[in-house]
């Protein structure tokens, strides 16, 4: 079916208001040449896309972003974590990042200015191949216009995690944040974020994990009430790696995460996990995975739990492709909403599409209010009631943070979240 | 045969796996056993679709003005839609010019009384494939029917042969209770009022491709009336049989349960082995009212088509339920065994308060089929319950697809729902794929969905083997373990003929 008009119209003027950056390398120019070909060629995307039903795009596909107050001022949640800190200040990385053992960074710029680098097999790559069989219009822009973001490649097991802090002292910056990783075989690294970068935020990362090598990623996003944005996730695993994400949001107007990962090599794992705490009016959290098995006896797991109120909205929209071939695959994903109030949504697609016959796949996803049982057991032993509807809050979303494989992280996690629950209660 | 020695024959329909379906492998050949043709003069509209067509297929029926400019409306509109593609299925493009719309038998020229008229190669035509036309036997299809007890349940046939309805049995018994079977030309003409009120109230003609062209030339199907809070006497069914080469079957079918009333009806169908693909888009209508329920079952047995994937039914069907009345009640049971490519969600409107919707059933795609099926659950009332059942089996190289919706609308308050679709794949060759929507928008409802996919247990195999059943028999019994929660929602004729379907829809796919 041909593209409408309207959607390539809209993905011109997205390519007009971010000029494309000049005096690159050819590799990188034509890059984004290619990437900016294929926004054309899909279009901005529209509500009417199959994978936008019920996320509308228009606040992110808008030439600019709406404004958006600057957030109160709190302690960041890895404050307390020893990490390699890279600051983003209103989509720009301010503070010079400097590699450590076994790690080499360079800024995105520097990376895309060389003639022979290492990110040329990497940068749009990825991200091209996970355009099929969806289009993922707004990660093509990323490509085609991103200049600010890391390029980061490990070859041993990483002393410390790497910490990308987001800061804002404008309320109209548009983050459009690149980040290329390379984990080289037996490579090991955690890379945390937290703050928010931008009013408006477009990030992706393209991650290649080689064999035996190990990517943690965990995001905390704080209750920042104007945030808006599209968080990317392209990533191929090699054999015997692992892949590890996690990602909680509390407040934000919209927030959609975007993760594509595709399992090359045999015995790979991937789990990913999200969790968020939803108020108001205007607010959806959309997680929408593609977790593609394309090699013998590898693992998935997805954990999603939202918690809900006021008219907020939720969105899992989670597929697991088991391609010909790929058997002994063993795939799990579970979605469940937490409904506290009489308008809050919860939606879901939970897809399956397996051509291997010998595997075990299943997906489960629930939807409903506290259950009425468990409340009743705490209020009975003397709890108010607030006070016991957060302690159920705190179990649901527990079993997402439990998915971090580093306990002191989950712990950390666990007690923003207690904290972010209390404050919002 | 231990299991059929047991007295009560539902017992035998339920619980009779193990012995039956092994005997009904061992006695069929595999083969697809209603793709004979008859050879019976007919009658066709001139091939292709265009405005004229429309007209005459109304004025074969000798339809009222209002339903012809209905028809033509939904040809009008039609024109302008496109053919769905989201479904996860892949045939050539369909070139709706190249088919007839309309055939009916020579002898049909002018309408048969009554069944001792009808042309007696076409009551042959059912006697073969066991559904009797004559009032003092039970629906055949049953192993052992004959042997029956001589008051055996009785069912009434409507008998729909390419575009016309050959007869409908125990006309005069339903009357009785003031229950109307009869078809859908019939009752166009013998109760105009009723047609007029709910045709297209439930599937609207604009509804989709598929609906709106069959809206525009649909030719015959069955309409049912049951009367305020009365329970039909008999199951009622229809079979319907496309015969004639290059004819697509538009049938048509209407059923409202006034308050308080109650039916069961069966459908099933067949058609011959043809080398070409045939076009069969159907739609069904329900409507149920206060405390009215309504079971459906099917038995979808077309022409799959041969092993490489010549020839068979594209079936693309719109069936809905509309249960507007508090308290009713809708149960759509389906076994999908046939057709080369599947394309059907039957679905229930909730509108009502405390209204169930029920979905039970067993896709079976083997060799090059293709099925895209599930069902949608709107829950607009509250208090509404649904429920959903779905197994999909896939074999050869065929592709299975549960796609469906559950919705909870934010004035459905309190309703539930419970879906569990769950698929078997045998062969790496196959595919199975689950594409549900879950859509909820008030929190004192409760959606649970679960859905698995995996093949057959080795060790459930080996179990079966090492009791010295063959490989064949083995993947059969465990199938039928598998589908057992649908099997035991069908009613008793359709159950046997279910079981034995089962085995054979899968004949060759192992080893």
């Amino acid at each position: 079916m041909a593209v409408p008009a309207r959607k390539i119209d809209m993905a011109e003027a997205l390519l007009a208001a971010h000029p494309a950056p000049g005096g690159e390398a050819g590799w990188a120019a034509s890059a984004r040449a290619a990437a900016a070909s294929r926004l054309r060629a899909s279009g901005a995307p529209v509500r009417r896309d199959e994978y936008w039903r019920w996320t509308d795009p228009a606040s992110l596909t808008a030439p600019a972003p709406t404004p958006a107050p600057l957030p109160e001022a709190t302690a960041p949640v890895f404050a307390g974590v020893d990490a390699l800190e890279v600051v983003i200040e209103d989509g720009r990385i301010v503070s010079a990042p400097e590699g450590m053992e076994g790690v080499e960074i360079a800024t995105l710029a520097d990376a895309m200015s060389r003639d022979i680098h290492w990110a040329k097999d990497l940068f749009g790559v990825l991200e091209a191949n996970g355009q099929v069989p969806v289009t993922r219009p707004l990660a093509a822009l990323n490509t085609a216009v991103a200049t600010e973001g890391l390029a980061i490649r490990v070859t041993g097991k990483a002393p410390r995690p790497i910490l990308l802090r987001g800061r804002r002292k404008s309320d109209s910056a548009d983050a459009v944040l690149h980040h290329v990783i390379r984990l080289e075989p037996g490579a090991e690294l955690t890379v945390l974020e937290d703050g928010g970068p931008g009013a408006r935020v477009n990030a992706l990362i393209e991650a290649d994990v080689a064999d035996d090598a190990a990517l943690h990623l965990i995001r905390a996003s704080g209750p920042e009430a104007e945030r808006r944005g599209v968080w990317q996730l392209f990533a191929r695993l090699g054999r015997e790696s692992a892949l590890k994400a996690f990602a909680i949001a509390a407040g934000g107007r919209l927030t959609r995460t975007e993760q594509v990962v595709e399992l090359t090599g045999d015995d790979a794992a991937v789990h990913l996990a999200g969790a968020c705490l939803g108020d108001g009016d205007d607010f959806t959290h959309d997680d929408t995975v593609f977790v593609i098995h394309d090699a013998e006896r590898c693992e998935s797991r997805q954990v999603f739990k939202k918690v809900l109120r006021g008219t907020a909205k939720g969105v899992f929209q989670g597929k697991i492709l088991v391609k010909e071939g790929a058997q002994k695959t063993d795939g799990y994903q579970i979605s469940q909403g937490l409904l506290l109030d009489e308008r809050a949504e919860f939606l879901a697609k939970p897809e399956l599409e397996i051509y291997a016959d010998d595997v075990i796949c299943s997906h489960g996803s629930t939807c409903g209010a506290a259950d009425e049982n468990a409340l009743y057991y705490l209020r009975a032993r003397g709890i108010p009631k607030r006070e016991a509807e957060s302690l159920l809050v705190l179990s649901f979303l527990g079993e997402a943070i439990e998915e971090i494989e580093d306990e002191d992280l989950a712990e950390i996690l666990r007690e923003q979240t207690a904290a972010w629950v209390k404050a919002g209660a | 045969m231990a299991a059929l020695d047991h007295t009560a024959p539902e017992l035998v329909a339920k619980d009779g796996v193990e012995q039956d379906t092994v005997d009904a492998v061992r006695s069929l050949s595999g083969e697809y056993k209603h793709g004979w043709s008859s050879d019976i003069e007919m009658d066709y509209a001139p091939k292709g679709l265009s405005e004229d067509i429309v007209r005459l297929i109304s004025a074969k029926k000798d339809e009222p003005e209002w339903l012809l400019e209905w028809r033509l409306a939904a040809y009008k509109r039609w024109l302008s839609m496109d053919e769905p593609e989201w479904a996860m299925v892949h045939y050539p493009k369909i070139d709706f010019q190249d088919q007839y719309y309309y055939a009916q038998p020579k002898s049909f020229a002018t309408k048969p009384k009554s069944l001792d008229e009808v042309d007696p190669e076409l009551l042959r035509t059912y006697e073969k494939l066991g559904i009797p036309l004559r009032e003092q036997m039970i629906l055949a299809g049953v192993e052992g029917a004959d042997a029956a007890p001589g008051d055996g349940r009785k069912v009434a046939v409507d008998a729909v042969f390419d575009s016309v309805s050959v007869g409908t049995t125990f006309k005069d018994e339903l009357a009785k209770a003031g229950v109307i079977f009869c078809s859908i030309s019939e009752a166009v003409q013998e109760h105009p009022e009723l047609v007029k009120k709910y045709l297209g109230s439930v599937v609207p003609s604009s509804d989709n491709f598929y609906a709106t062209l069959n809206s525009a030339v649909f030719s015959d199907g069955s309409f049912v009336y049951i009367p305020e809070g009365v329970r039909c006497p008999m199951e009622l069914s229809t079979y319907f049989r496309i015969n004639a080469e290059n004819t697509g079957q538009f049938e048509r079918t209407l059923i409202i349960a006034d308050k308080g009333s109650y039916v069961s009806y069966l459908e099933g169908c067949t058609a011959p082995k043809r080398d070409t693909n045939q076009l069969h888009a159907a739609v069904v209508e329900i409507v149920a009212l206060d405390d009215a329920e309504v079971k459906y079952s099917t038995v979808q047995n077309w022409f799959p088509g041969d092993a490489e994937g010549k020839g068979g039914i594209y079936n693309f069907v719109t069936k809905r339920a509309d249960c507007r009345g508090d308290r009713s009640k809708v149960m759509w049971t389906q076994v999908e065994t046939g057709s080369a490519v599947t394309w059907k969600y039957p679905s229930c409107i909730l509108r009502g308060d405390e209204s169930q919707g029920e979905f039970y059933s067993i896709a079976i795609a083997n060799n090059m089929q293709q099925a895209d099926t599930g069902t949608k659950m709107i829950h607009l009332g509250k208090n509404t319950r649904s429920r959903i059942v779905s197994k999909g089996i896939s074999a050869g190289r065929a592709q299975n697809t549960y796609r469906g919706l559950v919705s909870m609308h934010p004035k459905a308050t309190d309703s539930r729902n419970y879906t569990q679709c769950d698929s078997l794949l045998i062969g790496d060759k196959c595919g199975a794929h689950t594409v549900p929507y879950i859509e909820v928008k008030n929190h004192s409802s409760k959606v649970e969905h679960e859905a698995t996919t995996s093949k057959i247990a080795d060790d459930q195999l080996f179990y079966c083997r090492s009791r010295g059943m063959s490989e064949e028999d083995a993947v059969a019994l465990v199938v039928n373990g598998f589908c057992k929660e649908v099997l035991q929602a069908l009613p008793m004729e359709f159950a046997m003929e279910a079981q034995s379907l089962v085995a054979i829809s899968l004949e060759g796919s192992v080893g």
